[in-house]
């Protein structure tokens, strides 16, 4: 870790001041030069209570949790790289929890109602825009999904409703809603509840909170290898030693398997290259979330101006973080279809992610084979959104060596018994 | 974008040909003796390797014939391309056996 101000980062106990109006003053009237850092950077100690692999979001939130609902204090999330700095510094930052199935609203929807609060909670702006997401129906069949996910979603007390082409031309004027296109808008779903966040902010907060709570958060401290005794977890092998634990969680995201299969365990997962890109920043013009399933692109406009867009995977397992570029021309042409306006736009950046996708498009988190040993994991396209309810389902299930019942269903036994979620028609867009 | 060289057809783009998953994954001979584990495991268990990996490709838009690849995963190099029903060749062999043994 490199000196910040020429102030080495504290190792010693966590001293987290409280954000305010008044900390912002004090802190201006010296230059801001005398802001403490949000966490410390401590040694790894030998031994822990628990150690959560992997400090994105999910594992964050899970130390958080742990932490906080559980009294769990004397852990460690371990990072190969820096925090943030993996899948959840990557997405495109849309929250919503519109899904089809009981088991995937009820949990998304945990989520959701933990984001709302976050900012609080957290003392951290998490920069939450409640801005509606919208998925929009080029044909009757896309129609008739959406009508079906809206009645389901009510039915689960989430707040969803029907527009038809008039309304979505009402509040998203510079949509091509002429029934010339090529591919007609015949109507959308909403979610205004739906919307987006700071992505790098929700792991910030979430590792400043568990840091003020005592948990060790070891950035550039590889996992290479998961100790073992009869069936039992010990702890796990580092690129800066070993470090023993009777529990350990897995939350990497798309080097899912690569751990599992240090433990010996195989997993239904497939990981794939995902790409995501911002243009140039421009004046406000795009207020809410746009995603459509048939001309396949999602798009929303961050608070610098850029337009933030995605689409779908690349069409091959990978896990070098870059793909290839006719899938970008594909949801660019698809972009400039919806909204011509954009087609003189320039692109600023493009980047990959690696998401772990399962059969059925449902997260794993879940206790395994190996006693002390948890996986959370398979989120595929779509874990921002999940990140806090994910993190809270997974800490419980790491102190209570049990799932709680949000996240019972999402096991790995499932695809041995067949309960499988099939959530790739209630997928923003295709997988 | 990839430039895979179809065994049949010589250098072609990616964007003709579709990626078909893991290779070697033999159909069970005997369906009806398998337990539930054993359907799982041929259904959904994937080694989804990071590094040599080998997959199935189809050259879709051209003679619609499937080969296999061995590819690393982490650099995209492509390291041979053979014929399905064959086994990968020696020198990839050599580079699994050397990492089974790791």
């Amino acid at each position: 870790m490199k000196a910040i101000n020429g102030k080495q980062p504290s190792t010693g106990k966590p001293t987290m001041g409280k954000y305010s109006i008044f900390s912002l003053i004090r802190n201006a009237l010296s230059f801001h030069e005398g802001w403490e850092r949000a966490w410390r950077s401590p040694k790894p100690k030998p031994a822990y209570d628990a150690i959560i692999v992997g400090g994105g979001g999910h594992g964050l939130a899970t130390a958080y949790y742990l932490a906080k609902e559980h009294g769990l204090t004397n852990i460690a999330v371990l990072e190969k790289g820096w925090i943030g700095g993996g899948n959840t510094g990557r997405n495109t930052t849309i929250i919503r929890s519109n899904y089809l199935w009981d088991e995937s609203a009820a949990i998304y929807e945990k989520a959701l109602q933990l984001y709302e609060g976050l900012s609080q909670e957290l003392n951290f702006n998490i920069m939450l825009s409640q801005r509606g997401v919208m998925n929009l129906a080029h044909n009757l069949h896309d129609m008739r999904e959406l009508q079906r996910r809206v009645n389901a979603n009510r039915l689960n007390g989430i707040d969803s409703e029907i527009l038809d082409t008039q309304q979505v031309k009402d509040m998203v004027p510079i949509l091509n809603c002429s029934p010339k296109s090529r591919y007609p808008i015949l109507g959308a779903s909403l979610q205004r509840r739906g919307g987006v966040a700071r992505h790098d902010a929700v792991a910030w907060g979430y590792a400043r909170g568990a840091d003020a709570m005592g948990v060790d958060i070891i950035q550039q401290c590889e996992v290479t290898g998961i100790r073992r005794e009869g069936g039992k977890v010990t702890g796990v092998e580092t690129t800066r030693g070993f470090i023993a634990a009777p529990k350990v969680g897995i939350v990497t995201a798309g080097h899912t398997s690569v751990m599992a299969e240090m433990a010996g365990i195989r997993l239904p997962i497939n990981s794939y290259p995902l790409q995501a890109m911002v243009s140039e920043p421009v004046k406000p013009i795009h207020h809410c979330v746009v995603m459509s399933n048939a001309v396949h692109v999602y798009v929303s406009q961050s608070d610098k101006g850029e337009l933030v867009l995605g689409a779908g995977i690349d069409g091959y397992h990978g896990y070098s973080q870059r793909g290839s570029l006719h899938v970008i021309e594909g949801q660019l042409g698809a972009l400039c279809e919806l909204f011509p306006i954009f087609s003189r736009l320039r692109l600023m950046r493009q980047w990959g992610g690696i998401v772990d996708t399962c059969p059925d498009a449902s997260p794993i988190i879940s206790k395994t084979p190996i006693e002390g040993l948890y996986i959370n994991g398979g989120w595929g396209t779509g874990g921002f959104k999940a990140t806090p309810g994910s993190g809270w389902t997974f800490a419980y299930t790491i102190a209570r060596d049990e799932p709680h019942a949000l996240n019972a269903p999402f096991t790995i036994e499932r695809f041995t018994t067949g309960a499988l979620i099939d959530e790739h028609g209630a997928a923003a867009v295709a997988h | 974008m990839f430039v895979i060289h179809c065994p049949y057809c010589g250098e072609r783009e990616e964007t003709e040909f579709h990626q078909g998953g893991e290779a070697h994954i033999e159909r069970p001979k005997d369906p009806d003796k398998l337990t539930d584990e054993e359907w799982a495991d041929y259904l959904f268990m994937r080694k989804n390797s990071k590094g040599l990996f080998l997959e199935r490709w189809v050259h879709r838009h051209g003679c619609r014939r499937w080969f296999n690849v061995a590819r690393d995963t982490h650099t995209n190099e492509i390291l041979a391309v053979y014929e399905m029903g064959k086994e990968p060749p020696r020198a990839v062999a050599q580079k699994i056996a050397a990492k089974v043994k790791k």
